[in-house]
């Protein structure tokens, strides 16, 4: 492995901490992102000669701030430069900084910076891209080609979004024990917003965007080391890899859709699986029941099938039920009613759609099930009107694509 | 004299791994494990899941079991056992009986696991 590889591993993962700590310190998006550019450079430089650094991301701290006060003092023309053996010199003051950043400053720096970038009055696709940007210090390039969009409209977005960041005085002040669960329950909201953005994108030709899946599971562990004992973390995580778990599996060699029952299984991610139970199981032991937990639920069920045939619908059924009751939604009723049709028939499950059609009218998945269910009851033309809106509402190829694919097969 | 290596790293480190420098890793180590094998001297290699997988059961009257890695600086590694079990319970259910009244056990399922040749 070579030395760039790992400084570069190195910054990635302390990045989160330390840019929250500098922003903690400044109370400037921009200087702190500079400052942690800068340190960044200096790491560069310095870890080769001087090895790494017992924690990289005091290190990161304590070199960013003095640097950025430095830009500060020059700026103003008060002070001259101090050298680099002076901050070289660091190792003292560092481990003082380490012992004053206790764990607890630390969790509240990452969860603060991470509700910085989910304030309610932002679209979501500014959230995710502030988040991706100042969190996992991803190339306003890189989150442009994630979002299809131009660099340069990126780069307005995410200026106006920082502007809006700023002006807000909320954002940095410290969280209360209350608000802290508040902002933690906002802050897993858009970290499976963004999961979903790579699951399944919203436009264009693209249907898995695998790294924004990838950033968002590293978030969602992430959290969970900073609050071991929450269980929606837990189900939250579990739920990301359970489903990322089967990336391989959804899309097949000409790009198109390949549903559950049809996927190749062997090329399901074991690993991901694996960590995905045991972390719904360690949440179940915790007796606290939520939305995450319970999608975690129906995704283990899944996972846990060898074939299709093996799937415990009875149970997915159940798990739709419970969820319904906590979080009572059109689109919760539709999934549940996948479930019926293969409990009960998809006579009972086409009945349950009924009560969906004015608030699912728009809704690319509600013509996709309703069109499948008249499929199966033999229903032809009925099917074939309601594939033909599926398609008039789908967001990307490969969903148009599948859904000529069952009104070929229905005309045959 | 059989001598266990333990691994350590930053976790949310190798987590930001590339999947090229994962790879290079794993080559390199899969090198030096097929010398050993094929001299026998292999024993069993497994690799651990992240921490978040992990519970904690610590010595007590009631042996008490806490989310997340064992996280005590002030004790030792002593030594560990590979068991086979259905479910997370079960396995925390074989450590509350190992606990004993000191010291805590770290319960944290296996990603890869390799049984090497059968030490002697």
């Amino acid at each position: 492995m070579t030395e760039v590889a790992w400084i570069g591993a190195a910054l990635a993962a302390a990045r989160p901490q330390a840019v929250a700590a500098l922003l903690r310190y400044f109370r400037d998006l921009d200087v702190a992102e500079e400052a942690f550019q800068e340190a960044s450079l200096r790491a560069l430089k310095s870890w080769p000669l001087n090895g790494p650094p017992r924690d990289p991301t005091a290190w990161l701290i304590f070199v960013g701030r003095n640097s950025a006060l430095d830009e500060m003092r020059r700026r103003n023309k008060h002070d001259s430069l101090p050298d680099d053996d002076v901050i070289a010199d660091g190792e003292h003051n560092e481990t003082a900084l380490v012992e004053r950043l206790d764990n607890s400053a630390y969790q509240d720096d990452v969860l603060r910076l991470l509700f910085i970038c989910c304030q309610a009055d932002l679209p979501a696709t500014q959230q995710i891209a502030v988040a991706l940007r100042i969190v996992s210090g991803l190339s306003v390039q890189e989150i442009a080609s994630a979002f299809l969009v131009s660099e340069a409209a990126m780069a307005q977005r995410i200026t106006r979004a920082k502007r809006a960041i700023t002006e807000s005085a909320v954002a940095f002040e410290t969280p209360g024990p209350v608000e802290r669960a508040e902002r933690l329950t906002t802050v897993a909201a858009m970290v499976y917003l963004l999961f979903n953005e790579g699951y399944s994108a919203s436009g264009g030709d693209a249907h898995v965007r695998v790294p924004l899946c990838e950033e968002a599971i590293r978030l969602g562990r992430l959290l969970l080391r900073l609050f071991p004992s929450e269980s929606e973390i837990m189900g939250l995580t579990a739920l990301m890899l359970l489903q990322h778990a089967r990336a391989a599996a959804r899309l097949d060699a000409n790009a198109n859709i390949v549903l559950l029952d049809d996927q190749d299984r062997r090329l399901w991610n074991q690993a991901l699986i694996a960590e995905g139970l045991v972390l719904v199981e360690k949440a179940q032991r915790l007796g606290a029941p939520g939305t995450y937990q319970i999608q975690a639920g129906i995704a283990a069920v899944h996972a846990r099938a060898a074939r299709p045939q093996d799937t415990d619908w009875a149970q997915i059924d159940q798990l739709y039920a419970v969820l319904e009751l906590i979080q009572p939604s059109p689109v919760v009723t539709l999934n549940r009613a996948v479930a019926v049709s293969r409990v009960r028939g998809a006579a009972a499950a086409l009945e349950m759609l009924e009560p969906l059609a004015q608030p699912l009218a728009g809704y690319f998945h509600y013509f996709g099930v309703k069109g499948a269910l008249l499929k199966d009851l033999g229903r032809a033309d009925e099917a074939r009107v309601a594939f033909n809106q599926a398609i008039a509402l789908a967001r990307t190829a490969a969903e148009a694509a599948h859904i000529r694919m069952n009104l070929d097969k229905l005309n045959k | 004299m059989f001598y266990c290596i333990l691994c350590y790293n930053l976790e949310s480190e190798v987590e930001a791994w590339s999947r090229e420098k994962e790879a290079a890793m794993l080559a390199q180590r899969e090198i030096v494990a097929h010398e050993l094998a094929a001299q026998g001297r292999l024993g069993p290699v497994g690799r651990l899941m992240p921490t978040t997988t992990a519970m904690t059961v610590r010595a007590s009257r009631q042996p008490q079991v806490l989310d997340g890695p064992f996280a005590e600086t002030k004790e030792q590694l002593m030594g560990f056992y590979l068991v086979d079990c259905k479910s997370l319970e079960e396995a925390l259910q074989v450590a509350r009986g190992l606990v004993g009244d000191t010291g805590s056990l770290e319960v944290r399922p296996l990603a890869t696991f390799y049984p090497g040749i059968g030490l002697q």
